[in-house]
């Protein structure tokens, strides 16, 4: 290390002053990463976030690279892909990190999600970080799902065919909707061509701006942790939370290992087991797009499947449609039908464990119908009543359960 | 956080900071290796593809209807090749030029192929290969193979000229002295199937094998 008198020390912080005084970059980086005090006791779950924003720097980095050789023409689309996989260097590589990249965003967006549920993280005073972290999961289906037509192999093109079809569920609209999110009569070059342009450039923009808005909400009102604890509450002389530790170098270390680990599984996935059994792409997708033949099974891709399931629950078109989008939106209003005065599932009652532990049950388990091919429509219909239930019943159980006292100050050994 | 630190003196042995350095260090360059490795794919992406090599294969071309001091245009790699059967008399002619060239024993070596370094600038002096863009900005010479004056040469022996700014080579693809062009033109690797087929873009010892 450079002793603080030496000449290439005093230069470096006369760059760094130069710097500062047209733009305080030192103040940002104190703010939101030396002296961002986050809660000590964050365990497991708390890798997600971090990892969330690597899998989208990968998506962002592949997805560039895909896009140099990529072609977005009906014509030539599948033989560009065909061409990535075989002919490009390492394009293999490419295309599987960014395919692969795309469900394991989805892996770590889910997990991210259900410890905010867990630990109370959308509560009072971080409705906006949850407000904006829906959206940003609304933005990332929409990007997901325009992504996955672009290969224009079968299960692309069917895929966008049923789900541009469910626009027309609406009434009197619907099918002038359709018409014009295709551009054309049917889905065609003009539905690619567009998909295109909002999968490479739209959408990341807005995933972009809102990750930002997502961290400047969090960093305003701080992090919450697995106690439910407000570490603002008691600061030492220098205004410190006594139970937050600087993010960095803390929190960068422990996050850069759970990115180890995590990268260590992705390798093997993108490696070894990219189709992954079909789960991340199906087998009917390596056959080109063709209008006139329709595969004998069209389920959509696995972290679509639980809201599918939904869609099949109910018999009439519209209705299924109205309670898929309600399924999503009514995660808006979770900050305020959970009426509990404890955040964390560690101080709330037997109740909502129980509410908790059933809707992580339904979802799956709504996932695992939506991708099957015979479901039994009651069994469908109970898990998705025990879906909306947790939501809608959400208000009654937290405010008659008895919760535990929440300690001064998180637990920690 | 002075206090804590006072705080933890009692209770916590004195930092080890040379084996903090360690580990920081050998983290650091495990670290900076498994990038390296990483970036590597996305560096090589930018190389030609397969489809881009098989394009620009080899070429082969039957050159046994090209009349004496005919000259025929092939396309290898999105370049411009020519391939000239010289007649005798264009051969000597070279021999008389090089005190008016800029480079006549090919002295710059990335010009041409080893096998290409001589007077006629060929393996066969009667057959010339050779890249056609002018080594100055890639325009394409004009052919002027006849002994005649010409308005940019008066004294001219046979040879290229580049319509673009007035380089000028002899029927060896030699640069003259004074143009704009400072190198001669390119030979590219070639090599003889037989008398009559030329195959651009594969070195003679290549095809032996």
């Amino acid at each position: 290390m450079a002793k603080p008198d030496s000449a290439i020390n005093q230069r470096v912080q006369a760059v760094g002053q130069w710097i500062d005084d047209r733009f305080p970059i030192s103040d940002f980086w104190k703010q939101h990463i030396s002296e961002y005090y986050a809660p000590k006791n964050f365990n497991l779950w708390y890798f997600f976030g971090s990892l969330a924003m690597l899998v989208l720097v990968n998506q962002i980095v592949t997805g560039i690279f895909l896009t140099m050789h990529y072609k977005p023409d009906a014509e030539l689309a599948f033989a560009s892909v065909e061409y990535i996989m075989r002919d490009v260097e390492w394009g293999w590589l490419i295309r599987y990190m960014h395919s692969t990249g795309a469900s394991l965003f989805f892996v770590v967006v889910y997990l991210h999600m259900f410890r905010a549920l867990m630990y109370g993280s959308y509560q009072k005073p971080r409705e906006l970080i949850w407000i904006l972290g829906v959206t940003i999961y609304l933005v990332l289906m929409a990007e997901s799902f325009m992504g996955y037509v672009l290969p224009w192999g079968q299960m692309s093109y069917w895929g966008a065919q049923v789900i541009i079809s469910l626009f027309g569920a609406f009434p009197v609209v619907g099918d002038t909707l359709v018409e014009w999110i295709r551009g054309d009569y049917y889905v065609a070059d003009a539905t690619l061509n567009r998909f295109f342009a909002l999968h490479v450039i739209a959408l990341p923009l807005a995933l972009l701006a809102l990750v930002v808005l997502h961290l400047a909400a969090l960093h305003e009102v701080g992090s919450n942790n697995p106690d439910g604890v407000e570490i603002k509450k008691l600061k030492n002389p220098d205004g410190v939370p006594v139970d937050g530790i600087p993010f960095h170098p803390y929190y960068t270390v422990k996050d850069l290992f759970g990115a180890c680990f995590f990268l260590l599984i992705a390798a093997f996935i993108i490696f070894f087991w990219p189709e992954f059994g079909g789960y991340f792409i199906k087998a009917d997708n390596f056959i080109e797009a063709d209008n006139l033949v329709t595969p004998e099974h069209i389920p959509p891709v696995w972290y679509f499947t639980p809201f599918y399931a939904i869609l099949q629950a109910v018999p009439d078109k519209l209705m299924g449609v109205i309670l898929m989008g309600a399924a999503v939106m009514i995660l808006y209003a979770v900050p305020w039908l959970d009426r509990s005065p404890v955040k964390s599932i560690r101080y709330k009652g037997w109740m909502s464990k129980v509410a908790l532990a059933l809707l992580a049950i339904a979802f799956v388990r709504l996932g695992m119908l939506g991708l099957a091919q015979d479901t039994n429509i009651w069994e469908l219909r109970l898990w998705t009543f025990i879906y909306f239930a947790f939501f809608i019943l959400m208000p009654i159980w937290t405010s008659l359960e008895r919760t535990k006292p929440v300690p001064e100050r998180v637990n920690y050994k | 956080m002075s206090t804590s630190k006072e705080d933890l003196s009692s209770v916590q042995p004195a930092t080890d900071t040379s084996r903090r350095r360690f580990l920081t260090a050998t983290t650091a360059v495990v670290g900076a290796i498994g990038v390296g490795f990483a970036a590597w794919p996305f560096v090589a992406n930018w190389k030609p593809s397969a489809r881009a090599r098989i394009v620009g294969a080899p070429v082969e071309v039957y050159i046994g209807n090209l009349e004496p001091g005919g000259l025929t245009r092939i396309e290898w790699r999105g370049q411009t090749i020519g391939i000239m059967r010289r007649t005798d008399r264009m051969v000597e002619e070279l021999e008389g030029l090089s005190d008016r060239l800029r480079d006549p024993e090919s002295e710059v070596v990335d010009q041409q192929p080893e096998y290409a370094r001589n007077t006629h600038r060929s393996l066969r002096p009667d057959v010339l290969v050779f890249n056609m863009h002018c080594t100055h900005l890639g325009c394409i010479p004009q052919v002027f193979p006849e002994v005649e004056s010409q308005p940019f040469d008066a004294n001219w022996r046979g040879g290229f000229y580049c319509p673009c700014h007035r380089s000028t080579f002899d029927l060896a693809g030699r640069v003259f002295r004074g143009v704009p062009a400072a190198r001669n033109l390119l030979i590219p690797p070639y090599r003889f199937l037989d008398d009559n087929t030329v195959v651009v873009g594969e070195d003679p010892e290549q095809g032996v094998a």
